[in-house]
């Protein structure tokens, strides 16, 4: 049985000028000890996704539906308290700034042990030590010394470790990482990176990550959510994405990439602007950007559907397989002739 | 410093250098005291910066954030005073030139800023905004700036009618392409673009380098391309330079850059950036550096990446600067231990380094 499964998650904002549908009828599942990518660009709906699920939305203008199942349970219809217990514990979370996540007037010593002892009934030196435990296991030098300091004095990629100790200080299950390297440099996203990768084997809890950058999802996930316009348009595993990507969003975002492996004189860009949720396009929201487009495309959403050749490669899109393929490896050659 | 006398001369001989940049510091002081400040010490963000840029090439600048590229572009367009050092600017000395008698320069240097919400004033409409240059500089009456914007905004690919909107009518991409349109308004000749793309996504940030390319083959411009990202910096540069604490690291034309680095540290940046291909990506070993950029107030001593360097030299590599050493056409690399190939991962540097001779045969320091 699945860890966490998602199936037709909805969540819309009530705003002065509407109704904004920031997830539209979204559905997936997360394996213990799989690494789960969703991609897509701002305003796409990855974040309130997982915001969703661990009920961290404002409850005065939100409204949700569908179901979390997480542990027998759905998360989206568990009381608040109830919640809290999972949330830190079983699933936790790691938010994209390590500037804004952290209290500033606590050191960092005090929020984490508080992150213990909400959740386990242990004593003030028990929790120290566990913080001191995952300071040392994330990487930050002289952690003795340093769990009394205050954020401030601790540097970017720093802030992130400890952002990441304290959501793995109880063990979770599941850990949800929102655009965990999108605010630091490449050398300490290395370090990052590398860093989640060896507590996933040491833990061998599951993670979700999100990000925009297909790069991180490439050495990172096992699967891949492209998210679109508050919907999902295509999932795969990550060998299947970038080998067969089936839809044109997609081919948009792997040919739209500057890439170090590859000479490219002009890059292929998506013409146009992410939609509005406000007043999304009909049909197949990607349709005024697309260049396949056609009349069905305009009028009728596209269901997720499997391939023919591959049953977990879901994707949503009008054009028939063999155009899809055709025009895939066409896309994947014309850079490998490049990169030749 | 030798380095000052010698590329003054330098700067001279090739006519085809539109931008000669000479040993240039920028030291910000630390003071303490309210009434009387005394100076307690400097960050030393740009240390003693050499390079030159031709006519109609981009040149590429990386590095991590607080390495000191975007004080340095600053201080080329001269939007900050210099601590020391020379700057040409199409064969004419500017570093010591006063407020009056740089503004007719002005317009042949412009510059396109990282954050298209914060760079444009919210409370002034498109054609105002992007029209302000032209009317600084006196050119031409109001009917002909209204043209000449409207003509700016088609090039860089907006509707000319948008002319009376506000900014926040516009999403980000869009901004941007004001933010281009005001760079270009007064025909410049280098355009320094500062992080233009970090702030886009991905389809966007590729109809914008597309955009600049463009144009810079129209009009023949010449760019000073800012990023932290190796991938757009590659992209768009045909020759790059590493930063690392205020100072040049490496530079190379962007092949012999991307294929062969020579310093550890772009070897450490170039193995960090993730690969958009999963069958490549997770078979090569990265360079893990360990530890932070150091504050630039107290720099490491001599080699200023030493301790964080997987092939570092004790009593070397901490004792005795490394110059610029040259490797041939135009590529020098500040390295007394340069890589002797690419791709190596950490385990390879590290044991290169150790099996070698304390002594490097050096190379021919670079005259400038």
């Amino acid at each position: 049985m699945a860890l966490l499964e998602v199936k037709d998650l909805r969540t819309s904002f009530h705003t002065e000028d509407g109704i904004v549908g920031a997830v539209d009828g979204v559905s997936f599942s997360v394996e213990k000890g799989q690494t789960l990518g969703i991609v897509g660009e701002s305003g796409s709906g990855k974040s309130v996704t997982c915001l969703t699920i661990m009920g961290l939305n404002a409850k005065r203008n939100t409204t949700s539906s569908g179901e979390a199942i997480w542990k027998g349970k759905n998360l989206l219809t568990t009381k608040p308290r109830e919640l809290r217990e999972i949330r830190g514990n079983d699933i936790s979370m790691i938010f994209q700034d390590p500037m804004t996540s952290l209290n500033p007037v606590h050191t960092i010593g005090k929020q984490l042990i508080e992150a213990v002892q909400l959740h386990r009934d242990v004593s003030n030196r028990v929790a120290r030590a566990r913080s001191l435990e995952l300071l040392k296991a994330v990487g930050i030098p002289y952690a003795e010394r340093r769990i009394d300091d205050y954020p401030h004095q601790f540097s970017g990629g720093m802030r992130q470790r400890v952002m990441i100790a304290m959501a793995l200080i109880n063990d979770p299950d599941l850990l949800i990482a929102d655009e965990p390297t999108t605010a630091l440099d490449v050398t300490t996203q290395a370090q990052i990176l590398t860093l989640m990768k060896r507590l996933q084997e040491e833990f061998g809890s599951a993670i979700i990550i999100i990000t925009h950058d297909l790069g991180v999802v490439a050495e990172t996930a096992d699967d891949v959510l492209v998210m679109y316009g508050a919907r999902v348009v295509e999932h795969a595993s990550v060998e299947e994405l970038f080998n067969r990507p089936q839809h044109p969003y997609t081919w948009g975002l792997i040919g739209s990439l500057p890439r170090l492996d590859i000479d490219v004189e002009r890059l292929i860009q998506i013409p146009g602007q992410p939609p509005s949720l406000l007043r999304p396009p009909r049909g197949c929201r990607f349709h005024p950007r697309c260049s396949y487009v056609m009349e069905v495309c305009k009028t009728t959403v596209p269901e997720l559907l499997p391939t023919q050749r591959e049953p977990d490669h879901l994707q949503a899109c009008h054009l028939d397989e063999e155009t899809k393929d055709r025009e895939a490896a066409k896309l994947l050659e014309s850079m490998m002739a490049e990169a030749g | 410093m030798e380095a000052s006398t010698t590329g003054t001369n330098n700067s001279v001989v090739d006519p085809n250098d539109l931008l000669v940049i000479d040993d240039v510091k920028k030291h910000f002081p630390i003071t303490r005291g309210i009434i009387f400040q005394k100076q307690i010490g400097s960050v030393k963000a740009v240390d003693g910066v050499s390079f030159s840029v031709k006519k109609g090439e981009t040149l590429g600048i990386v590095g991590e954030s607080g390495c000191g590229k975007s004080t340095l572009a600053r201080c080329i367009i001269k939007l900050l005073e210099t601590t020391g050092g020379q700057i040409n600017f199409d064969g004419r000395d500017i570093t010591k030139l006063s407020r009056s008698t740089m503004r007719p320069i002005r317009r042949e240097m412009t510059m396109i800023f990282q954050d298209p919400y914060a760079s444009l004033n919210p409370r002034k409409r498109v054609g105002a905004i992007v029209g302000e240059p032209l009317e600084v500089h006196n050119l031409g009456s109001a009917s002909e700036i209204k043209t000449r914007v409207q003509e700016l905004l088609e090039v860089v690919g907006l509707n000319p009618e948008h002319y009376n909107r506000f900014p926040h009518e516009f999403s980000g991409g869009q901004r941007q392409r004001i933010g281009v349109a005001r760079a270009l308004a007064v025909n410049p000749k280098l355009i320094v673009c500062d992080e233009p793309v970090s702030a886009l996504d991905v389809s966007v940030q590729a109809q914008i380098l597309n955009l600049l390319k463009d144009l810079q083959d129209d009009f023949g411009l010449t760019y000073i391309f800012i990023a932290h990202d190796l991938n757009v910096v590659r992209h768009i540069s045909d020759r790059v330079l590493v930063m690392y604490l205020g100072k040049v690291v490496e530079i190379a034309t962007r092949d012999v850059l991307y294929k062969e680095p020579k310093h550890p540290y772009t070897g450490a940046l170039l193995s960090a950036v993730p690969i958009a291909n999963p069958e490549l990506g997770r078979k090569r070993e990265p360079i893990v550096l360990e530890g932070d950029v150091p504050s630039p107030v107290n720099p490491p001593s001599a080699c200023n990446f030493h301790p964080r360097c997987p092939r570092f030299v004790e009593g070397h590599c901490d004792v005795e600067e490394p110059p610029l050493y040259s490797f041939g056409n135009g590529h020098v690399a500040a390295c007394h231990y340069a890589l002797e190939r690419w791709p190596m991962d950490a385990s390879e540097i590290r044991r290169a380094s150790a099996s070698r001779a304390p002594e490097p045969e050096p190379e021919q320091p670079l005259p400038a």
